[in-house]
């Protein structure tokens, strides 16, 4: 191995290992308010950018939609709905709820219609978005105090009904995106794809975002109160349902925000992002699930780990990356308790 | 006398049904899942065929009932659903599967109740080699073997010394390596890379330097679907000049959609069916090609057909005239040695002209297609009208 293609390969596992933080930053969040592990993420990360494959004018998507409403702007609706009449004892409540069904249908409607391609992209992540909040008040929620491994057997059970109703809406093949910033930049030997420095400067944006949020703002406050001990925080008042819908709804911001900005790198499909999850969720174990920095620290290692088996042993490359969990997970359970703590 | 007329009538009536009762025929297919864009062409063609077939006075003025499943791409459903038209509709034969690890799944229970099966995947190791189990079954789509022959005789052509092959790390893409890798050797063409993929990878740069390092002349990937372009997109992004050959699971349209501009260039063999207008007025297969492709089409919309249905439409071109043959030798009502007269005369099926090729079947060949009517090398172009389409290259015969 050679210089130019060691500098190639830390390229590629730079791109990989910034989309794993993002993804294992999303996780670490919502594990630690709500204790969640969230598989479906996953799916948001391509429910995205393939609602947004339905905004894009025929010729740029190579299909013929025929203003055909994206599936996900009815599942999005459909648990809005289900949301309002779960909570119709707060009118006030119910009523926005309702207000956000019709909107997000609107908004979709106006989108298949033909908008700008900027227009679209932001369409495309308000339709997407409310899925994550919904699933938690919908799915995990009722399952109040229940033990990680429940919420574990939940979240797998929402990853897969998630995965096929990406099949019905968006069939088996993938789609091509354009990119906001197309062509290459050369960073010595290496020409990086401009989209991927969008990836970056998100990547930067989100984690200096996060800090902030949970330094400075009364929100973020509470959300790590709510990590540290949800019983002391309930105690001083922090409602944890809030606390459950904000980190939600935090995450699945930055996930489908990441998927938009790798979609067209990846030509995504609606199988694509449970594989990106997973490896993200082996960044965040790295990390136990607790620390932000550590996560992104597994993430980068993660995706160095990928691209060096990718050239020394394609045939072995995500059974490599899957085994660096073994260790891993045999180290923590000597060294530290504190998942099982909690039960 | 009123007696003797509904007598009569009820005899009427009964010779009437015994010659209306129809050659069921079972037939499974992927029509969702992961191969559903395969298995819904196979299925569109085998419901225009029973239609067509009946609308002409059935196979030896019988109608004929195809009883078709889906198996969702799935093996365990694959060979549930045989078992179930085997005892309980008691089909005469099954057409099947789509996916090749279904097809051998399959393979156990047709053999067991003694019913002939053509599949409609493409591993020789469905057909081959013919024994005790797979005297019951025959194929009729391409092998790789088959496929890789005209691959590394377009390598030659074009000069090609060294090549490296990155394929799926499934079936799919193993089948290709073997079979790619022993066809080169053959020609004296260099394999000096050999590299894996899955077909959810996001990326594929680690794989894509190994092979650049090689420096090859020319480079297979071997996947089907869209998933092919990944690599294809990487190789050409690290600036890698040389030639790019794709394998026959590509030849949709979905793989033109998404791979766009960057795939001008890309060769591959496939059934002449895809190319049905351009192939040479002296091509055995032409006229056959072209009727299929005028009768999907005029079902299913312009451009919407692809060369999995014209595996479907072999198989039943296949069967019909075998069906035809038996029928003349046995009574369907006994089932179990009419299937045993039907598979003997699918094994004796000569000159068969079908869409991807000429069938011969032997004891020994249960597929019984020569690469030379069943391959042709496509390139991809931009077409008159702007948009990408398959362009012939070459004949083999």
């Amino acid at each position: 191995m050679d210089w130019t293609i060691f500098s190639f390969l830390a390229a590629d596992a730079l791109q990989n290992g910034t989309i794993y933080a993002l993804m294992a930053l999303s996780l670490v969040l919502v594990f630690a308010v709500t204790r969640v592990i969230l598989v479906p993420l996953g799916e948001f990360l391509v429910f995205a950018p393939l609602t947004y494959v339905w905004f894009l004018p025929a010729e740029v998507s190579g299909l013929n939609l025929k203003g055909q409403i994206p599936g996900t702007a009815w599942l999005a609706a459909a648990m809005l709905l289900w949301w309002a009449i779960l909570d119709r004892a707060n009118l006030q409540r119910a009523f926005f709820l309702l207000l956000s069904a019709l909107a997000v249908v609107g908004l979709a409607w106006w989108g298949a219609q033909g908008v700008p391609l900027a227009l679209g992209w932001i369409l495309a992540v308000l339709v997407v978005l409310p899925i994550g909040p919904a699933s938690y008040r919908l799915f995990f929620e009722p399952a109040k105090n229940a033990s990680v491994l429940t919420y574990l057997i939940i979240a797998v059970g929402l990853h897969f009904a998630f995965a096929g109703l990406g099949l019905v809406f968006f069939g088996p093949e993938q789609f091509r995106l354009p990119p906001i910033w197309p062509g290459q930049t050369p960073i010595g030997l290496v020409p990086v794809n401009n989209q991927a420095f969008l990836v970056y400067g998100f990547a930067l944006l989100a984690m200096v975002g996060l800090y902030l949020f949970f330094t400075r703002s009364i929100y973020g406050k509470a959300l790590r109160a709510c990590a540290v001990n949800r019983y002391g925080a309930r105690l001083s008042g922090i409602s944890p349902s809030q606390a459950g819908y904000v980190s939600f709804g935090i995450a699945t911001l930055i996930t489908c925000i990441s998927g938009m900005l790798l979609a067209p790198l990846i030509s995504p499909a609606y199988f694509q992002g449970f594989l990106l999850g997973l490896k993200g969720f082996v960044a965040g174990i790295l990390g136990g699930l607790i620390s932000y920095p550590l996560a992104v620290v597994g993430a980068l290692l993660v995706g160095a780990m990928e691209s060096w088996a990718a050239f020394q042993a394609s045939a072995f490359k995500d059974a490599i990356v899957f085994a660096l969990l073994l260790p891993i997970l045999f180290w923590r359970s000597l060294r530290s308790h504190e998942i099982a703590e909690e039960e | 006398m009123k007696r003797v007329v509904v007598g009569l009538l009820a005899l009427g009536l009964g010779l009437g049904l015994a010659q209306q009762a129809p050659l069921k025929i079972g037939v499974v297919v992927s029509a969702t899942g992961p191969a559903a864009s395969l298995g819904i062409p196979e299925r569109n063609t085998l419901l225009l065929l029973e239609e067509q077939t009946n609308r002409r006075g059935g196979v030896a003025g019988r109608p004929v009932q195809f009883i078709i499943l889906d198996d969702a791409s799935d093996t365990t459903q694959a060979v549930r659903a045989t078992r179930r038209l085997i005892q309980e509709d008691q089909v005469l034969a099954i057409i099947g599967t789509t996916t090749t690890p279904a097809s051998l799944g399959m393979i156990d229970p047709v053999a067991e109740a003694g019913v002939p099966k053509i599949s409609l995947a493409a591993n020789l190791e469905i057909v081959f080699p013919v024994d005790e189990k797979r005297r019951w079954v025959f194929k009729t789509p391409q092998t790789e073997q088959q496929m890789s022959v005209p691959i590394v005789r377009d390598m030659q052509a074009a000069g090609v010394r060294t090549a490296a092959y990155i394929g799926f790390n499934d079936a799919y893409g193993e089948g290709w390596a073997r079979a790619f890798e022993a066809a080169a050797r053959e020609a004296g063409i260099q394999v000096v890379a050999s590299e894996r993929f899955a077909r959810t990878d996001t990326s594929v740069a680690g794989q894509v330097l190994r092979i650049l390092a090689r420096n090859p002349d020319a480079v297979l990937i071997g996947g089907s679907g869209t998933a092919p372009v990944l690599p294809q997109r990487t190789l050409r992004e690290r600036g890698y000049r040389g030639l790019i050959y794709q394998t026959h699971g590509v030849a949709n349209p979905d793989f033109l959609r998404v791979g766009g501009e960057l795939l001008i260039g890309t060769r591959l063999p496939a059934g002449p069916v895809l190319v049905f207008d351009q192939l040479p007025p002296d091509f055995p297969n032409r006229q056959v090609a072209t009727s299929y492709v005028q009768q999907y089409e005029g079902r299913f919309g312009i451009g919407s057909y692809s060369t999995f249905g014209g595996h479907a439409y072999d198989a039943w071109a296949i069967l019909r005239p075998a069906l035809e043959r038996a029928l003349r030798r046995e009574q369907p009502s006994n089932l179990a040695a009419f299937r045993r007269v039907l598979r003997d005369e699918i094994e004796a099926t000569r000159n068969v002209v079908g869409t991807h090729g000429i069938f011969n079947m032997s004891a020994t060949d249960h597929l019984g297609l020569r690469f030379n009517e069943a391959a042709v090398m496509v390139e991809v172009v931009r077409g008159s009208s702007g948009r990408l389409e398959w362009k012939l290259i070459r004949t083999f015969r």
